[in-house]
């Protein structure tokens, strides 16, 4: 016997939703000491998989057994006390209380009804100390950066049970995405602790959305597709391109072949022409031209000014100098409407903020933009209304198929396709896609991408920002180079564009 | 589960709690007055507890109807009540002026000029909050104080009696057997339906609702949207003034429409349409309206004494909105038929979304 038990294991795991079986069957087994990794894409049944374990849903069907004896957990809590604490990629701690009441908040060492406050920041500074972090426990947590918050809510759900000695901590820890918004010394740290708490034995669950992370930090994983198992692998047995493969379910070259027709692809007469158009505190004044079928990309490091560009050109801010001609007609940009009425659509980068409207249904939110351009006392008729729905969100394969679902319960690729429905729906001269791919799994990132291609081969320029200069070069035709914001480049896309040469031009800021 | 797909869908339906409410409170004042649903006929007039209750209810169904599309878009109008009285009082004002009170065409007259003063109040409220960016609750609040003392001005602190008529048809005639507000009520709810829900004006009252900065970069000229829906709030709330100082043919420019606003919000919030804005449900809002003055009928047929009417009513609307609100309902009736879809149905909802600020290069795909 090569392996230990399981501290966990989940069989034959059914959880059904109204219309929609979210788990299928899933096996799913955790070790003692060792991270492992739950991989699959949006939609795939991580986060069901995890709530079920968790106790946030109740389970349709199969057993889950801890250390050995069956459990079914009702809450939360429930599961908490039996040992298994979740850290959540939002930070769910108290800012303004230091980092000791953080950590024992709701279980404070008492006597008398009165809290034990030295003894709490004793034990803190104890678990802290053994944990090898070097955080001041007394300081408040809000004056720590938010990847040192999410150490301490890891702090803290480990510490779970410790604090009056009868519980015996956790053995089960679960990390929900807790990367993506870390820098990479951040993470390193991160991955520190997590090491330390795989050789005291605690079994780890990393969900992560970057494979080099699960490949740097994971010993196992676990795959899972459309709400299936398909597989545990050890991570030493399986490379990313066959991980890919088993998430997907297909072979991922045509992304390279996307690169390639681009490279190729010939783009027609001018569409659109900034002159000088800037903002104050937003971009400095910039010249740019885009062409009818041409893809243009801007690359530049996070506040370059990509996002402020791009907004000026919808008029969701309004340029304080310069003009702007689309079609040979120049557009005053008082107002999107403004934009809108040439023809420019605009899919924002904070889809939740400034895209969906989370309480509307799939129909309307797609319906919206072609709705507004009509005004309100031109509703779009019904049978045409829902006959252009049906189109896209079989087009863009919008899961689940269903006009009627409340968009906010979609996951983050399918909420991207519906806006980026909305705005097909209007057949838009200019499509600016504002990190269009963030946050969304590798296969609705590959779709939009391969969108993308096609909408620019029948004509429809494109203006594409993406935090991924792979993603730029792939599609670009003509890629846009910002730094400190100013569009410092134009450069025509080529064999000889690479990354490297990109982050170079990015260095050296030089004008060309 | 004993539970059939068809009850399943009933009780889920937006209206079932409310109407089920509706029913209870109606139920309520069977043992205290048997005859509470028997309809008679008197001098070919309806008369029965439930003709009552409508009759009584219509001005509050008026004001609640134009406060739903308020509250869609996010927004509050607390100066319905002050407009009530404005309204009442300019038309009654100009009435008791005319040397016939009974002339339709006088009584026509002072109509449109209250409405039109109930236009200009809403004007008012829409331009403070949509152009000047004033939070709703402030913006309003300046008529709900203020409009009281125009509505005294008019009535130079008078309680003006009419004697007129026509004009007493529109809150206290009757017409084809029924009370005629019954008619006026009707009439507004169906242009409202009709209005948003044949154009697409709800759509976008909903949209600029649940998501106001969304709907700024769709293309959506949510400032008219908002102007418009104050406007029609503050319409309907004139209809009610209109029908309030006719019933009484008196308009009493500190107590018509006294805390009419509140009891409107409440009808809206039982209607289940949510105060953060978004989704709204005109339906909804007539039988919560309905809900309030069935309550408020009920403590005086069931002889609540009045000293603690208002603590009753109070007692009744926690039961109510406890009733609604889906977590007590898991709570109380368990994870079973009624928190267990509820629950269900967060679930597509939060998958993995991650929003990760850019770093320069991600290596997510290799």
């Amino acid at each position: 016997m090569a392996e230990p038990l399981p501290v966990l294991e989940m069989t034959g795991i059914v959880k059904e939703f109204p219309g929609v079986r979210a788990l299928s069957g899933v096996d799913f087994r955790l070790f003692p000491g060792e991270i492992h990794a739950l991989l699959g894409e949006n939609g795939a049944g991580k986060s069901t998989l995890i709530k079920v374990l968790t106790g946030v849903y109740s389970l349709d069907g199969g057993t889950v057994t801890l250390n050995g004896t069956s459990v079914r957990f009702h809450s939360p809590s429930q599961a908490q006390q039996a040992g298994i604490s979740t850290v959540y990629q939002e930070v769910n701690l108290c800012p303004n209380l230091s980092v000791a009441e953080n950590i024992f908040i709701g279980r404070e060492p008492t006597r008398f009804g009165r809290i034990r406050w030295k003894r709490l920041r004793r034990e803190a500074a104890e678990l802290v100390d053994r944990l090898g972090l070097d955080i001041d426990v007394d300081a408040p947590l809000s004056s720590y950066p938010l990847a040192v918050q999410q150490l301490v809510a890891i702090v803290r759900s480990v510490g779970t049970g410790d604090s009056d000695g009868s519980g015996s901590g956790t053995r089960v820890l679960i990390l929900d995405e807790p990367t993506s918004s870390l820098d990479r010394d951040e993470v390193l740290e991160l991955f520190a602790l997590m090491r330390r708490l795989k050789g005291e034995g605690v079994a780890i669950l990393f969900v992560s959305h970057f494979l080099d992370q699960i490949y740097e930090v994971c010993d196992r994983m676990t795959v899972l597709r459309n709400g299936a198992l398909v597989g545990e692998h050890l991570v030493r047995d399986l490379d990313q391109v066959g991980l890919v493969q088993l998430m997907i379910g297909k072979a991922l070259d045509q992304l390279e072949e996307l690169h390639d027709h681009q490279l190729h692809a010939d783009v027609g007469e001018p569409l659109l022409e900034a002159d000088g158009v800037g903002r104050a505190g937003g971009i400095a004044p910039f010249d740019l031209e885009i062409k009818k079928g041409e893809v243009v990309g801007l690359a530049g490091l996070l506040g370059s000014g990509r996002t402020e560009l791009a907004r000026l050109l919808f008029g969701a801010d309004q340029p304080d100098s310069g003009k702007v001609t689309i079609g040979g007609r120049q557009v005053s940009m008082s107002a999107p409407n403004d934009a809108i009425a040439a023809g420019v659509a605009f899919c924002s980068e904070n889809r939740k903020a400034e895209g969906l409207v989370p309480d509307l249904t799939v129909r309307e939110n797609i319906i919206l933009a072609l709705q507004a351009a009509r005004g309100w006392t031109r509703p779009v008729p019904a049978a045409q209304r829902d006959e252009l729905v049906a189109r896209y969100i079989q087009a863009l394969d919008i899961r689940p198929a269903d006009p009627e679902a409340r968009v906010g319960r979609l996951s983050g690729g399918n909420q991207q396709k519906v806006l980026l429905a909305r705005w097909l729906i209007t057949r838009p001269k200019l499509l600016i896609l504002d990190e269009p791919t963030r946050g969304i799994d590798i296969g609705a990132k590959a779709e939009i991408q391969k969108l993308v291609v096609s909408l620019s081969e029948e004509g429809m320029a494109v203006l594409y920002i993406a935090a991924e200069l792979e993603e730029v070069l792939r599609l670009s035709h003509t890629i846009g180079v910002l730094r400190d914001r100013r569009l410092v480049a134009r450069l025509a896309n080529g064999p000889e564009i690479t990354p490297t040469r990109i982050l170079e031009t990015i260095a050296s800021g030089e004008h060309q | 589960m004993t539970t059939t797909p068809r009850w399943r869908a009933l009780t889920h339906h937006h209206l079932f709690w409310p109407v089920a409410v509706l029913v209870v409170l109606l139920l309520v004042n069977v043992p205290f007055t048997p005859d509470f649903f028997s309809v008679r006929m008197t001098d070919g007039h309806l008369y029965g507890s439930l003709v009552s209750i409508v009759l009584f209810g219509s001005p509050l169904i008026l004001v609640a109807v134009g406060m739903t599309l308020v509250i869609a878009t996010g927004g509050i109008d607390l100066s319905v009540g002050a407009v009530v009285a404005i309204t009442g009082a300019l038309a009654c004002s100009y009435l008791s002026d005319q040397a016939d009170q009974a002339a339709v065409s006088g009584v026509l007259l002072a109509m449109g000029l209250g409405l039109l003063a109930a236009v200009v109040c809403g004007l008012w409220n829409g331009f403070l909050v949509a152009r000047m960016g004033i939070q709703p609750i402030i913006a309003t609040l300046i008529i709900m104080v203020a409009g009281r003392g125009v509505a005294q001005l008019i009535t130079d602190g008078q309680i003006i009696t009419v004697n007129s008529e026509p004009y007493k048809l529109i809150g206290g005639g009757y017409w084809l057997t029924l009370p005629f507000s019954i008619f006026v009520v009707a009439v507004v709810v169906a242009v409202t339906v009709v209005l948003t829900r044949r154009t697409a004006l709800g759509l976008l009252v909903e949209s600029v609702g649940g998501n106001a900065e969304a709907s700024r970069l769709v293309g959506i000229r949510s400032r008219r949207i908002k102007i418009m829906v104050y406007v029609f709030c503050a319409l309907c709330a004139g209809i009610a003034g209109l029908m309030i100082s006719s019933n009484t043919s008196a308009a009493d420019g500190n107590n018509a429409g006294l805390w009419i606003e509140l009891d409107a919000i409440l009808a809206v919030v039982i209607g289940g349409t949510s105060l953060l804005g978004g989704r709204f449900s005109i339906g909804g809002t007539v039988v919560g309206a309905l809900v309030i003055q069935t309550l408020t009928t009920t403590i005086y047929t069931i002889g609540v004494p009045t000293q603690t009417n208002l603590v009753f009513k109070a007692a009744v609307v926690i039961i109510v909105c406890l009733m609604q609100s889906p977590k007590f309902r898991a709570k109380v009736f368990g994870g079973g038929r009624f928190g267990g879809k509820r629950g269900a149905h967060q679930v597509a909802a939060p998958a993995d979304t991650a929003a990760e600020p850019g770093t320069v290069r991600k290596m997510e795909v290799s």
